[in-house]
């Protein structure tokens, strides 16, 4: 854990993990008995669904939800189906876990490689949905109120501490990336690819065809809001979206599954993560979407005591999990394990006004004000005078808060309230 | 799913970097003790008596109050012992238990609790507690009076006293070396110079207390000496001297820099610094007090929150 150094005058200092030229291949972690999917669709007994427990699956295999459905998963093993449950995550989101019971021999679903030939737009939200890297939903816009998406930035750098997966798909799969490169042009018919970078792979990044922009190695300098402002001379207004400035965000490791999806005929299933151990090393490796955390763990002879603490993603912006049946998802980037010693608390502590939050805010929100109205659940107030929806999620304040608030989740959690309040009222009105 | 270990489950930042409050308290007592140090040899048992009494009824006076408010007791965090030696501080040596009592009860409760407590007080505790005792108990602060018995080998004229009162003639005794090395009547920890300036700068350089404010009040009270000076220089003293005596440089360092009470922008800051200064010297100088740090500095944490509007404009903020 990085702490506040002696001198505290200066804000501190975040650096994101710089890959090393030589890093080895990422050693790969197989699922030993099962692996778990999320389909992103609330399961309802009553549905009629397209897949059934018993049903044996190939790697590869889209599973669809139903007929009245697009919401699908890709199967990244062989096996069996075992079980279907609904599984609710945080901020009210649902899914259906669908767990598969893993073969010994595995079969490839040769479906894909029909669609290979000529690449569209179809083919990538029929097919390419659950791939390493996870496919923005907003590359495509939904509807046809939405901006037209003109530029798409891909993120060669990672979004948080510790974290190489991206940086290491510049590294390693640059041919890949270019060859994706090239299909997100055919089929988007969009131009202007730009791919941000870190200073020490900006020639790796060079050799992907797309245009190279480099981004600040400190933290939150690679946040999609940041690149738009630092990097691109476009300012989000608050409460808008990237997309809705025509710039959709795309990771290099989505890019490089597109490029070795249409070259192979396969879609990837491996996904390239971080492991942060609890003495806070941080080592690059590679496991099938789906595979339990349970069964990386114990790949690094980890063991999991009670009030222990498992995340999934970063130390700034990961979500901690229940249970380590909880599987890697297309957009997990790191599991991270903290020992229930070197867990940092939060406290019911007030506002000391220090401001300390003000000083490392990179969206300069008054902080200091803002958490007096969200703790006292006045979140409409907070949005309109303090600024709630200027934050762009960094965590940082919570990060150096003297009083040990949990500014990040009380601004989260006003968004989130603010959220289902116009919802409720646009489907009353 | 079934014999699971119960994990920790938290909203992200999953990293702190390892401030605190205690940490914060500790390390201004710490800053605090060379001045104290100095003021407990210069005035002896009497002064570590007011200190001692200061600290420990800060601290019991928080404690009940806890009790009293069933909250969670907040004595570990430092805030109170802090209060109790700043306050101990400005007080004269001789001060007499029940003031010393009084003074704390009115800082902890008048200046902090009833507000909610920590965080909470708009005006800086310490100064609170001050500045009620002076008003009620006029005779209790004037230095000349409560230090009269005290031969310590220097003039025992309060320096603001005898500029006061004899214009820049009265005060030709003092030099600035023998200011800055506490040669001069005062507060317990207000008169040790150069002691108040290594605790606020190493305060400074942890980051536990803003240069902004500092050094613009320092600025504030040095600008307007200076203005008063060159006006009429045989009435009004240098500005060194105001920098160098009464409240001033604990001010500076220790008081102004409140966190709940003091503004957390950057211009804003500057504004209530410089204030802060300017209204010292104003009333040392034309008004009727012959300090005027405590007064200076509550005022300007009256016009805290309008002068902390004064803010950068929010990533994306549509006006």
């Amino acid at each position: 854990m990085i702490k506040r150094s002696f001198i505290g005058l200066t804000k501190p200092l975040l650096k994101y993990e710089a890959l090393d030229v030589k890093t080895p291949e990422p050693s790969v972690i197989q699922p030993s008995k099962k692996v778990t999917l999320f389909l992103n669709k609330a399961f309802d007994f009553k549905d009629k669904i397209l897949f059934n427990i018993g049903d044996n699956v190939k790697t590869g295999q889209k599973l669809s939800y139903n007929e009245n459905s697009d919401a699908y998963v890709i199967s990244t093993v062989t096996g069996t189906i075992s079980s279907i449950t609904p599984f609710n995550a945080d901020y009210g989101k649902t899914y259906t876990a669908i767990t598969i019971d893993v073969s010994e021999n595995e079969e490839i679903d040769e479906q894909f490689s029909t669609f290979v030939k000529e690449p569209n737009i179809d083919t990538v939200k029929d097919r390419l949905a659950f791939i390493p890297g996870n496919l923005p939903a907003g590359l495509f816009p939904s509807t046809d109120t939405s901006p037209p998406i003109e530029t798409i930035v891909i993120s060669g750098v990672d979004r948080d501490l510790f974290i190489t997966t991206n940086q290491h798909t510049v590294l390693a799969d640059g041919k890949a990336i270019k060859h994706g490169v090239q299909i997100l042009k055919q089929i988007t018919g969009i131009n202007n690819i730009i791919i941000v970078s870190s200073d020490h792979l900006m020639q790796d990044a060079g050799l992907t065809g797309a245009e190279v922009r480099i981004v600040d190695p400190v933290y939150p300098a690679s946040l999609p809001h940041l690149i738009m402002r630092d990097l691109l001379g476009q300012v989000v207004p608050a409460g808008k979206s990237c997309e809705d400035l025509g710039v959709a965000f795309i990771s290099a490791e989505a890019v490089a599954s597109f490029g070795i999806a249409f070259s192979k005929g396969q879609i990837p299933v491996y996904k390239r993560l971080n492991f942060i151990n609890k003495d806070g090393s941080s080592t690059p490796i590679s496991a099938r979407i789906g595979t339990p955390i349970r069964d990386i763990l114990n790949a690094f002879d980890v063991t999991l005591n009670e009030k222990d603490r498992l995340i999934i993603g970063g130390p700034m912006t990961g979500t901690a999990v229940y249970s380590d049946d909880f599987p890697i998802l297309p957009d997990t980037d790191a599991i991270m394990v903290q020992d229930r010693d070197n867990i940092p608390m939060v406290s019911d502590y007030p506002c000391i006004n220090c401001g300390e939050c003000i000083r490392i805010c990179p969206a300069n929100i008054p902080i200091n004000m803002l958490v007096r109205f969200l703790e006292a659940g006045q979140y409409e107030e907070a949005a309109h005078q303090y600024d709630l929806y200027s934050c762009i999620e960094c965590g940082l304040c919570s990060f150096v808060c003297v009083s040990k608030m949990p500014v990040f989740h009380y601004i989260k959690l006003a968004k989130y309230e603010l959220g289902r309040i116009t919802t409720a009222e646009a489907t009353n009105a | 799913m079934l014999n699971h270990k119960k994990l920790i489950v938290s909203h992200a930042p999953f990293w702190h970097d390892g401030s605190s409050i205690t940490v914060r308290s500790y390390h201004t007592m710490l800053a605090a003790m060379p001045a104290v140090l100095f003021g407990i040899f210069t005035y002896g048992m009497p002064a570590l008596g007011v200190v001692s009494l200061s600290i420990s009824f800060a601290i019991i006076w928080e404690f009940l109050i806890n009790k009293i408010t069933k909250r969670t007791v907040s004595i570990g965090d430092g805030n109170a012992a802090l209060i109790g030696l700043l306050f101990a501080m400005l007080l004269p040596a001789t001060s007499p238990w029940w003031l010393v009592i009084t003074g704390t009860l009115v800082a902890v409760l008048i200046g902090k609790h009833i507000y909610g407590g920590i965080g909470g007080n708009p005006f800086n505790p310490v100064l609170i507690g001050f500045a009620i005792l002076m008003v009620a108990w006029k005779d209790y602060f004037d230095f000349n009076e409560v230090l009269v018995n005290y031969d310590l080998g220097f003039a025992m004229v309060y320096p603001l006293a005898a500029a006061k009162h004899l214009g820049t003639s009265g005060i030709e005794a003092f030099s600035a070396m023998d200011l800055l090395l506490g040669q001069q009547s005062g507060g317990i920890g207000a008169t040790f110079g150069i002691g108040l300036i290594i605790g606020g700068i190493y305060l400074i350089i942890r980051g536990f207390i803003r240069w902004e404010i500092s050094v613009s009040f320092l600025a504030g009270v040095g600008v307007t000496a200076l203005l008063f000076n060159m006006s009429d220089p045989s009435h009004y003293a240098s500005p060194v001297f105001h920098l160098l005596t009464g409240y001033t440089l604990i001010g500076a360092f220790f008081l102004a820099t409140e966190d709940s009470s003091s503004p957390v922008n950057f211009i804003p800051m500057l504004i209530y610094g410089a204030g802060a200064g300017l209204l010292t010297v104003l009333i040392r100088n034309i008004g009727s007090y012959v300090d005027g740090v405590v007064f200076a500095i509550l005022l300007m944490n009256l016009i805290n929150p309008l002068c902390d509007k004064i803010r950068p404009k929010a990533l994306g903020k549509v006006v």
